[in-house]
């Protein structure tokens, strides 16, 4: 019985002393993916040698804010490829109209230039603690999280933003500067977990 | 005099099929809601037209709404945010015959008050805050729910 509770107390020193962390904070430091992408490859951060830095987005395909962001993610790939910063989506939601098929269709349709990887089993979203999409991370080179949150301040309408979240933040690594707003919160269409 | 009961018969008729409606608010009159001393358990929900999970719940709120007067139930519409014409609302109400309070949270600039209505919620929808003013407590979820789910939520603010 003593054996057993000397056990128990070890199991709880441990358990307790490496809290296993499911959601990264602004300064962190993320862990790599490995995820297949719309065109059959398996992509990782680690592939882009030349990268100054990540835009991790998680999107979905059916979401009416992912919807309204698509052409924002499309301009923010645009701008920011070239500076080295791509774009990276990940569709982690369960359920109709999500599955790796309808990823392929949705990219092909709208013409996706950035990857669109499928986290089926959903663990790096959980891994990053994203919620809701579009849920956005802005990662350095070195993978350490600096801004974690929405695309820009309007959903409703491209034309109105008055705050470009994302933008400034990338904006601020390519000059070295401290990320002015390192996060926000928006509505969303909650992941969809499995149960 | 039979013509009289006839028209107000068909006036009877005509405003239960009428279009059902919900008031806008803004964010000071939602903390209203969710602070104001009352004897019963403040369930407030919410969701959007748009989101798929959170149509899926909102008849466990219905019930709820029906079967326990201990308890008042309120269903805030987000829709807002991406549309302000309350007419796809209105239409849901309607079709649904929602028998519980619905409002819609008129508000702009989701960053500056997500946190005040609770400070785990990222935003995601759908959402569920349990008050019980009376003890202070409360219990936040932000995912769809099941089956008893909201019961288990009411039990964990009281006493």
């Amino acid at each position: 019985m003593k054996n057993v509770m000397v056990l128990l107390t070890c199991v709880a020193i441990l358990t307790g002393a490496h809290p296993v962390k499911t959601a990264y904070d602004v300064g962190d430091t993320a862990s790599d993916f490995k995820l297949k992408n719309v065109d059959g490859r398996i992509i990782s951060m680690s592939d882009y040698k030349d990268a100054k830095g990540f835009i991790i987005i998680f999107d979905c395909n059916t979401c009416p804010y992912s919807k309204a962001y698509n052409h924002r993610i499309i301009a923010l790939n645009e701008k920011y490829f070239s500076k080295g910063f791509p774009v990276i989506t990940i569709n982690s939601n369960d359920g109709s109209g999500d599955s790796y098929d309808d990823m392929v269709r949705i990219a092909k349709k709208k013409n996706y230039n950035f990857p669109y990887l499928f986290d089926e089993t959903q663990h790096i979203a959980k891994a990053f603690g994203a919620t809701n999409t579009p849920h956005v991370f802005v990662l350095t080179k070195e993978l350490k999280v600096v801004y974690i949150g929405a695309i820009d301040d309007n959903a409703r309408d491209g034309e109105s933003v008055s705050k470009h979240y994302v933008e400034d933040a990338v904006n601020a690594l390519i000059v070295n500067k401290p990320v002015p707003i390192t996060k926000t919160k928006a509505i969303g269409c909650g992941i969809r977990w499995r149960d | 005099m039979r013509t009289l009961s006839l028209i107000t018969l068909l006036l009877v008729t005509y405003i239960s099929a009428k279009a059902q409606k919900a008031d806008q608010i803004n964010l000071k009159e939602l903390q209203q809601v969710i602070s104001k001393p009352s004897d019963k358990v403040q369930v407030i929900n919410f969701w959007a037209t748009w989101c798929a999970p959170c149509v899926k719940e909102i008849p466990l709120f219905e019930k709820l709404n029906q079967m326990n007067k201990e308890v008042e139930v309120t269903l805030v519409s987000m829709d807002y945010d991406l549309d302000p014409n309350p007419e796809k609302v209105y239409r849901f109400m309607t079709r649904k015959n929602l028998q519980s309070k619905v409002v819609i949270l008129a508000e702009r600039n989701p960053n500056d008050w997500i946190e005040k209505i609770d400070k785990n919620w990222s935003g995601a929808l759908p959402a569920t805050l349990v008050i019980n003013t009376q003890n202070g407590k409360r219990k936040f979820i932000q995912k769809e729910l099941h089956e008893g789910d909201l019961e288990k939520m009411i039990e964990d603010v009281e006493n």
